[in-house]
């Protein structure tokens, strides 16, 4: 394999991770909280991809395309939570939207 | 050898190259006070990231990822963003920041565990590795695969992706309150 290894990737990897979870503990915009879940959940990918390459087995891969359907149906809930809290005039905090209730 | 080594140094600089633009969009995403730049940021991090996937040789991930994230998701954000209005975040009410601190504790702490997890399990046995053969990534053998070896995944797969569709029109659909 040419270029780098395996664990410059998953450095990059767990950058990406912590990076996420850093937006998602300091942010308090439920649309940038989401935005650093897709980070986070790529970051995951990344590593699953560089695993498959390392073994050279397909599976890595079959995770990963099954980990992006799951986060479009996460962003298709979540964006939908968004829309539905904007209709109702709440502000959209997650501070302040904390008690679920309407 | 000398075709070789130059192809390597080509693969290193790109790989150089989108690997700082993943992590600088990525720090941009969380970064940003306007959501607007963030998915613009995130947009970017997604094409980078499809390099690297390139890099590793999953031509087939790497087109999903463009298609599906840069295409359909962002253009989801993007519209839910321009639907909400622009709202900056309500600044601090003073006194000590001590949520946002823990937040940084918390996040450098999780990736020192990552570093520290995979450098500690599989250290020695990362630098090598197998050769694969050309068909390796390609969407005939990922199709090939998902319909033999990973058929129930990718059946539930459509089932989740469905019960997320239903979910999103019922949170999006207009519901009388009972007074």
């Amino acid at each position: 394999m040419q270029g780098p290894g395996i664990a410059w990737y998953l450095g990059i990897s767990a950058f990406l991770f912590g990076t996420g979870a850093l937006g998602v503990l300091l942010r308090r915009n439920p649309i940038i909280v989401l935005l650093s879940l897709e980070i986070m959940l790529n970051g995951g990918n990344l590593a699953l991809i560089a695993f498959a390459r390392h073994a050279g087995n397909g599976a890595g891969q079959i995770f990963a395309l099954a980990v992006m359907a799951v986060a479009a149906s996460e962003v298709c809930v979540g964006l939908g939570l968004v829309v539905a809290i904007n209709r109702r005039r709440l502000a959209l905090d997650v501070d302040k939207l904390s008690e679920l209730r309407g | 050898m000398i075709l070789a080594s130059a192809g390597n140094i080509l693969v290193w600089i790109v790989w150089v190259g989108a690997g700082f633009a993943c992590l600088a969009s990525g720090v941009a995403v969380v970064s940003f006070r306007n959501p607007f730049y963030s998915a613009l940021a995130l947009i970017g991090n997604l094409g980078s990231l499809a390099v690297l996937y390139l890099l590793l040789s999953a031509e087939f991930v790497a087109a999903a990822q463009v298609l599906v994230y840069a295409g359909a998701v962002m253009v989801m954000f993007l519209f839910v963003i321009a639907y909400v209005g622009p709202r900056t975040e309500t600044p601090w009410a003073g006194g000590p920041n001590w949520q946002s601190i823990a937040a940084v504790l918390a996040a450098g702490s999780i990736f020192l565990e990552i570093i520290v997890a995979v450098a500690l399990n599989a250290g020695g046995r990362l630098s090598h590795t197998d050769h694969v053969n050309a068909t390796f990534g390609t969407p005939g053998w990922i199709g090939r695969l998902f319909l033999t070896d990973h058929l129930l995944a990718f059946e539930i797969t459509s089932i989740v992706l469905l019960i997320a569709a239903v979910g999103g029109v019922i949170l999006g659909s207009h519901t009388k309150r009972a007074a």
